[in-house]
């Protein structure tokens, strides 16, 4: 998995018939220091996520475990929202 | 499987009912030399690791979750053994 802040959602109407009533979001990953890394990405929510959130999100078809056992298209997911992390230096 | 070290916890509250009681830790990947690649990710601990351990990850969904014992979890990565020593012979 990896943090991430939730920067957006995108509304789809003509989708697969799993993923309605799914929200997808835009995440930004971020390094442990909170600075974005990478490339941004759509990932399906599974634990009701807001724009702003600090979350991890989970890559591959573990992203559709959530939603079993509809069988929900998706390759990354929104499985945690973050309270606050810690790291040491 | 991929070397790293514990850099750090994660504290979250809302998440899904797979993950209660898993402990998250953040672990920075790191080469042979033990310098950190790549970019830190959140790992699922098995073994209890801790901080500033160096640890042996899994990076593959099915293996992550059979190593924390719930099948069916959505997880990505998980800490499968605390490393003791790596042994590198130079092959001429």
């Amino acid at each position: 998995m990896q943090l991430a802040t939730v920067i957006g959602d995108v509304v789809v109407t003509r989708k697969d018939d799993n993923l309605y009533g799914r929200t997808l979001l835009i995440l930004q990953p971020i390094g442990a220091d909170g600075q974005p890394v990478g490339r941004t990405l759509v990932a399906v929510d599974a634990v009701g996520a807001g724009v702003g959130e600090t979350v991890f999100f989970v890559r591959g078809k573990e992203a559709s475990f959530p939603f079993l056992p509809d069988e929900v298209p998706a390759d990354a997911g929104v499985v945690g929202i973050v309270d606050h992390w810690d790291t040491e230096s | 499987m991929t070397l790293a070290r514990v850099v750090g916890t994660v504290v979250a509250t809302q998440k899904h009912r797979k993950f209660e009681g898993a402990k998250l830790l953040l672990v920075q990947p790191v080469t042979l030399e033990d310098t950190p690649r790549g970019v830190v990710l959140l790992a699922v601990d098995a073994v209890g690791a801790g901080v500033n351990d160096k640890v042996l990850v899994v990076i593959e969904g099915r293996a992550a979750a059979e190593a924390v014992g719930r099948r069916g979890t959505p997880v990505d990565a998980a800490i499968i053994g605390i490393v003791d020593r790596v042994d590198l012979e130079e092959l001429s």
